[in-house]
């Protein structure tokens, strides 16, 4: 169907030996497929790099993210505590606040702090998600407190009982954000365009279109690398759907 | 016992708080006051008050980059109408809709750089698209999707579509999803046939989530930046120059950020008040509409 399609023309071009994705009549199987395309992209055009770069910054973002998420979330959720209705409302309040105004400010910040042309400046802003904390907390609102005053009875300290008690707990909560955060920082593109100025920095998203206009006679080098930007988050997301999906109906809900 | 337990939270807290101050809300408060500045980054910031904002006024360049951005809201409702019909048919208890549903999703999950590049090279003039329409007999010569000035930003409004419609499919199966099915049995028993459930029964239901769908659609589509970016540049001849882009270029390109500062809180002035009128449109419905 319509969706899919174009998905398929685009593995087509990446599979073709020559020629140029604009040919007429479009060939749409190609006669021999071959691998050279990606074999070139990866070795010739500094796609290997972009990929390496993309893994690195998803992985630290994702793991940050669920940091501090999950830091967050347990005390909003499950202690009494002078402000911490005051912090959940602003944190719910600054969802309706115009994000854009501040990539300006943040890009200063960022400046400021020497930090642009780094994978740093790339996950940090984002680390904290409020889609995150929120979800946390619901995840550990759930918890009955049978659970939580047994092991206290049992003498364990706020430490072991966050780590060995509510964290395994909530872990579905985390597979969630990670899933939903993963196509998030992996698909990465407006932001790595504004903080990042070298080339060898650069993700996937900012790569494909620095080689697109650096090559562009060369499509379907740039094609076969569409291809293995797609694929990870395609795999993923095909083997984990019921994640996916119901991180974004929660994060709709709100 | 008490002020230990405060502690704790607080430190728990901390990460979130630091991150959240520093990148979220001091940049959404600081950056709307830098609107009444003129800053390059190089010098310190030089205080003008409204000289930003009467020099937006009387400037093209904001005008067009508005009036793109206005009619790019037109692909609110198509893609709200499709998303809607796509999640009805996708319910059906057929097997294998399940491929369906995930087929449908594949656009949301792929960056916007290899959408927008794929259909760069479909709408090219010697593209994928041009050879079926004529194929099809459906036009006489190639269409320049991209590069006529009429066309070039519904052409990209329809991949916005395209990358879009499973995302709001998905709200809508959710929100289809919570419609008790006593309301559609209790209209086919009185004699209902599936249309006239669907127009006075599910659709009057489903009211909140268009109001949802819709807002989110809405403000994503003012906000419209990624897609012109990466497939016309903001051409040709500023034709899907669009607000954010003209933000983007002030900040980034020419280092006028509080001049960007302006456009961007302009942008979040007309944001708000789209938004406020969705709300008025479509408040009622849902559950209470019985």
């Amino acid at each position: 169907m319509v969706t899919v399609f174009p998905f398929v023309w685009l593995l087509a071009t990446s599979l073709r030996a020559s020629g140029t994705i604009f040919a007429f009549p479009p060939v749409l199987i190609p006669h021999p497929p071959t691998l050279a395309n990606f074999v070139g992209v990866w070795n010739t055009m500094p796609l290997g790099r972009f990929f390496a770069n993309t893994v690195y910054i998803t992985a630290v973002g994702i793991g940050l993210t669920l940091a501090v998420s999950a830091l967050a979330g347990y005390p909003l959720a499950r202690m009494r505590f002078p402000g911490r209705d005051a912090i959940f409302y602003a944190i719910i309040a600054s969802l309706m606040l115009p994000q854009h105004v501040g990539l300006i400010l943040n890009f200063v910040t960022l400046m400021r702090l020497r930090l642009i042309d780094t994978y740093a400046a790339v996950y940090l802003p984002s680390a904290a998600s409020i889609f995150g904390i929120f979800l946390l907390r619901q995840a550990y609102l759930v918890i009955p407190q049978e659970l939580e005053d047994a092991a206290r009875i049992d003498g364990a300290s706020e430490g072991r009982l966050f780590l060995q008690v509510m964290l395994p707990l909530v872990a579905p909560a985390l597979a969630t954000l990670a899933i939903v955060e993963f196509t998030g920082y992996w698909n990465a593109f407006l932001w790595p365009l504004i903080v990042l100025k070298s080339p060898d920095r650069y993700p996937l998203g900012v790569g494909l279109l620095y080689l697109s206009g650096q090559f562009a006679t060369n499509t379907r080098y740039i094609a076969a690398g569409a291809v293995l930007m797609t694929v990870p988050v395609i795999a993923v997301f095909l083997a984990l759907q019921r994640y996916f999906l119901r991180g974004i109906m929660l994060g709709a809900v709100k | 016992m008490d002020a230990r337990r405060t502690y704790t939270a607080y430190l728990f807290l901390a990460p979130a708080l630091l991150l959240l101050g520093v990148f979220t809300f001091y940049p959404v408060v600081f950056g709307t006051a830098l609107s009444l500045f003129e800053y390059n980054v190089i010098s310190p910031p030089r205080y003008v008050g409204m000289a930003n904002f009467s020099q937006l006024w009387s400037d093209r360049y904001f005008w067009i980059a508005l009036e793109n951005s206005v009619k790019y809201l037109a692909v609110v409702p198509v893609l709200q109408f499709c998303s809607i019909v796509l999640a009805l048919w996708v319910r059906r208890p057929v097997r294998g809709i399940a491929w369906f549903r995930a087929a449908y999703y594949l656009p949301v999950v792929t960056s916007i750089v290899v959408v927008g590049l794929l259909w760069r090279w479909l709408l090219d003039e010697s593209g994928l698209v041009n050879y079926v329409l004529l194929r099809l007999g459906l036009i006489g010569a190639p269409i320049h999707w991209l590069t006529n000035p009429s066309i070039a930003l519904y052409a990209v409004m329809f991949v916005t579509l395209w990358k879009g419609l499973g995302y709001y499919m998905v709200i809508y199966l959710a929100g289809l999803g919570a419609i008790p099915v006593e309301y559609e049995e209790a209209a086919s028993l009185d004699g209902a046939g599936p249309l006239t459930r669907l127009w006075h029964v599910t659709i009057p239901l489903l009211r909140p989530s268009v109001l949802l769908a819709s807002t989110l659609s809405a403000i994503a589509a003012l906000r419209v930046f990624e897609e012109v970016y990466v497939m016309t540049g903001g051409g040709p001849v500023y034709s899907t120059y669009t607000l954010f882009y003209y933000m983007f270029d002030q900040a980034f390109g020419a280092l006028h950020l509080g001049y960007a500062a302006a456009i961007g809180v302009a942008l979040a002035v007309i944001t708000i008040l789209l938004s406020i009128v969705n709300f008025r449109l479509l408040r009622q419905g849902g559950l209470s509409y019985y």
